[in-house]
């Protein structure tokens, strides 16, 4: 089937794409790792060890500016997990996602699924989650297809086969062309208390399942360390729950390069994160070296404050990068204090890349000395996992330990605290309702674990019956909605304005939500701060405020606040006034204009002002300055009057000033332009005259408020100058 | 077993692991991992589960909805442990209809089901 193409230009057609979904299959099935480069990537002045192919279309990070904009891939595929609760708005963080980096999208579900027995189907609006529902993921599907087209890089597509619900979630799966999943059985009874037996029963099944569609699977192990107490103290039972997932994936038919281990690294300042997390991070890969590792950043001790995330998630990839990543997953910065926001999951995904680019080729530079107390370390944790795994067998095997406690119990093994989750096998969700296959149990369908007595002859299980879905897709069954005032349709219609219709308002996670947020500094101590924020939002007009994060700056002097709240009111794309990005004109036409009319110029910068880089920068032909397009400048220095400009360009016959100033305090900036101004028509040259001022507080509006003739800001190089002195000689008829 | 005896028994272990190389402790590592799973995979390969079942259905070409009526009606015939992929076909074959007509047989009327396996 084919896709249409997107146009970077314009928006994601969210109906669009709902259209014909019966009719839509998967392009193709299975996981995709990042193309390598041979001989290694080579861009600008640089030859990286580690970076993959680039993408077609991306956003570079910020400081590209200085790199002649290029953007590295990493190797490890990166992943965000964006999940808003109503799927249709996903679509557009996914795609906005993508252009940042991320080629793994996970989409989490909404919250009570895994409980659920039997398949959700339409579009209901989810809570934490998103109803993982055929529609859904057809019609995401079909939109990571076309984002992958504009990229240039297939994206995987992944959520999770879990609950009583696995193996038909696994089958959904594998007929939509799911990339990626969650598949753990311990999960399920350790978290989901689900029945141990019912789990593991249907785990071999959803994996098999799995296999059949290259379905690339990670573990649940790292549950543990964001559920026991303290989360550094279980490693060596993570690294037995991590090989019971692994070498029953194995016994289910699963081939290693399909298996991932979801690793975290436990710690987190302030503690000595690296004495615990390297070790462990050394040792997990030393006994998993034939799995993939798919290496989250840490959840547990994200707090309100987004920047200590976003550090902590610097040292976890730094961890990525001295051992070793395939999947390198990101957690959005704001997840401590809400659901993650569109903007946020694009801070996560730059986090990742900015640090691993960074750290290109780091195992050229930097080795792991396994002399020293790491070596020790890796060795203890090792020890201990292989005690554990024996206390396992010699109790009675893996569902005796597990009632009995053995797992997520925060102390240190073999230290016990009596705090482990303990599930009676004949207890919790589907208790009792596995049933033994008779010596005829048959099921005639492709990817099936176990005992099957396939009719005499059959080549294919599934020949019976003519083709299974695996094999056959047109005979799957499509069920659109279930409850229409409860869908996607609905809630598009009341979005319309805000995609279609022209108006414009904030959003965070939903379209037309209007949540925004506001930062500033209240000088008082905290308590007293989050009284004034609310107060302060509420008269600005935020409805709903609520404050999310509050840092101490000083116990008296100040707290730093920041506080969320709704707008309700819209704009009306079509009043406003968008300035017209200035047309440069031809480099030839601008020296031949130059050359007709002799331009001269008398430059400096004006007040109490030493700055003298921006300006001759914009002079001088080495920097591409005027000069180049044969101006002729008189430079007059640093701190010049005002008046002493004036006189020279008098005295030099210069049909303009150019003045820099860069000190903006009590506004000096603008007094400056102002006086400038004044001087020439006391002087009565100023209709003869160009005047621009330039600086890092100028801006065209503002310069021309002031008197001058144009303004410069940040970013502006000579040929910008000479364009505007050209045009505004040109409108006076000089030219 | 008190917690000290069992302390005293990982300290016994571990002794024993001291003595091996690195590359043995991931042999063992892995080695028993094999032997914990084995009794579970031993169980999902002999057992099934009305999800199971339902997975079957649905790559036979049975929507959602309908797995859900006719798994349980087939796990309350206690025809569960022959397959109900297998039961399907058994309708369709008695009935003279296709996959899904069978589906619709067994949701309306399960009487449909009786002695489908020898009389049971």
């Amino acid at each position: 089937m084919t896709t249409e193409k997107l146009d970077p230009k314009v928006k994601l057609d969210i109906e669009h794409i709902l259209e014909d979904l019966e009719h839509y299959h998967p392009r193709r099935k299975g996981w995709t790792w990042r193309e390598e480069v041979p001989g290694g990537y080579k861009v600008n002045k640089f030859h990286y060890k580690d970076m993959t192919k680039p993408l077609k279309n991306s956003v570079p990070l910020p400081a590209s500016k200085y790199f002649d904009h290029i953007d590295p891939q990493p190797k490890p595929v990166i992943t965000t997990e964006i999940a808003s609760g109503r799927f249709e708005d996903d679509l557009r963080r996914m795609r906005m996602a993508a252009w940042h980096g991320a080629d793994h999208i996970m989409v989490i579900r909404t919250t009570g699924q895994s409980h659920i027995d039997g398949l959700l189907e339409g579009t209901p609006e989810g809570v934490g989650g998103v109803p993982i529902t055929r529609k859904q993921i057809r019609a995401s599907r079909k939109a990571c297809d076309m984002i992958e087209d504009e990229v240039g890089r297939p994206i995987n597509f992944h959520s999770y086969v879990s609950g009583v619900a696995g193996p038909e979630v696994a089958v959904l799966f594998a007929e939509e062309g799911i990339n990626g999943a969650h598949q753990d059985p311990q999960y399920n009874v350790l978290y989901r208390n689900v029945n141990m037996y019912r789990s593991f029963v249907d785990a071999a099944e959803a994996k098999c399942v799995m296999t059949g569609a290259r379905i690339f699977q990670i573990d649940g192990a790292h549950n543990a360390n964001a559920t026991a107490k303290e989360g550094w103290s279980v490693m060596p039972e993570l690294l037995v729950q991590h090989g019971i997932n692994c070498a029953f994936s194995v016994a289910a038919g699963m081939p290693k390069d399909l298996i991932g281990l979801s690793t975290v690294p436990p710690c987190a300042p302030p503690s000595p994160k690296l004495w615990y997390d390297l070790p462990y991070a050394v040792a997990l890969r030393d006994f998993f070296s034939d799995y993939k590792m798919r290496a989250q950043q840490n959840t547990r001790y994200i707090e309100a404050d987004i920047e200590e995330a976003t550090r902590t998630h610097v040292i976890d990839t730094l961890i990525s990068a001295l051992t070793r990543a395939d999947i390198q997953s990101t957690i959005t910065p704001d997840e401590g204090r809400n659901v993650p926001w569109h903007y946020n999951n694009i801070r996560g995904i730059e986090t990742a890349k900015q640090t691993l680019v960074a750290l290109d080729g780091i195992k050229e530079l930097v080795k792991i000395d396994r002399d020293g107390p790491l070596g020790e370390m890796v060795r203890d944790l090792k020890e201990r996992a292989i005690c554990f795994l024996e206390e396992v067998l010699e109790i009675g095997g893996y569902f005796a330990a597990v009632e009995k406690g053995f797992f997520v119990d925060s102390a240190k093994y073999p230290e016990r605290n009596g705090d482990g989750i303990a599930r009676d096998g004949k207890g919790g969700v589907g208790a009792g309702s596995i049933v033994k296959r008779e010596a005829d149990y048959f099921a005639p369908v492709c990817s099936h674990f176990g005992h099957n007595k396939l009719p005499a002859g059959a080549r294919r299980p599934c020949a019976p019956i003519d083709g299974c879905t695996l094999c056959k897709p047109e005979k799957i069954v499509f069920i659109d909605e279930l409850d229409p005032s409860d869908s996607c349709n609905t809630r598009l219609e009341k979005t319309m304005p805000f995609r279609k219709g022209g108006r414009i308002r904030p959003e965070a996670e939903w379209a037309g939500d209007g949540v925004m947020l506001l930062q500033f500094f209240v000088p008082e101590e905290i308590e007293t701060a989050r009284v004034a924020g609310l107060e302060i939002a509420k008269k600005m007009g935020l409805h709903d405020p609520e404050v999310i994060n509050a840092q101490v700056m000083h116990p008296s002097e100040g707290t730093f606040i920041e506080v969320k709240g709704k707008v309700d009111f819209s704009i009306d794309k079509a009043t406003l006034k968008i300035p017209p990005k200035e047309v440069i004109l031809p480099e030839d036409d601008l020296r031949a204009a130059v050359k007709k009319v002799g331009l001269k110029v008398v430059a400096g910068t004006v007040g109490e002002d030493e700055h003298s880089v921006g300006l001759r920068e914009i002079l001088d032909i080495k920097h591409g300055g005027i000069e180049k397009y044969g101006v002729k400048y008189h430079y007059l220095g640093t701190s010049v009057p005002v008046g002493k400009l004036i006189d020279a360009a008098i005295e030099t016959g210069a049909q303009a000033i150019l003045i820099s100033t860069i000190i903006s305090h009590n506004d000096v900036h603008r007094a400056n332009m102002k006086k400038l101004d004044e001087l020439c028509r006391e002087k009565g040259i100023r209709d003869k005259i160009i005047l621009i001022a330039g600086g890092t507080q100028v801006s065209r509006d503002m310069a021309k408020e002031s008197g001058m003739d144009d303004g410069f800001g940040r970013g502006t190089k000579g040929i910008h100058v000479v364009n505007s002195m050209v045009k505004i000689l040109k409108a006076r008829g000089v030219i | 077993m008190t917690d000290n005896e069992r302390i005293a028994r990982f300290e016994k272990r571990r002794a024993e692991l001291h003595k091996m190389s690195d590359e043995q402790l991931r042999t063992r590592f892995w080695e028993l991992c094999g032997k914990a799973v084995e009794p579970m995979i031993e169980l999902a390969k002999s057992h099934t589960s009305p999800s199971i079942e339902r997975a079957v259905l649905l790559r036979m070409g049975i929507d959602s909805i309908s797995t859900k009526g006719v798994v349980t009606r087939v796990h309350e015939a206690g025809l569960l442990g022959h397959g109900a992929g297998h039961v399907v076909l058994k309708v369709a074959e008695k009935c003279k209809t296709d996959v899904r007509g069978a589906a619709r047989r067994i949701i309306e009327d399960a009487a449909v089901l009786s002695g489908l396996f020898g009389g049971k």
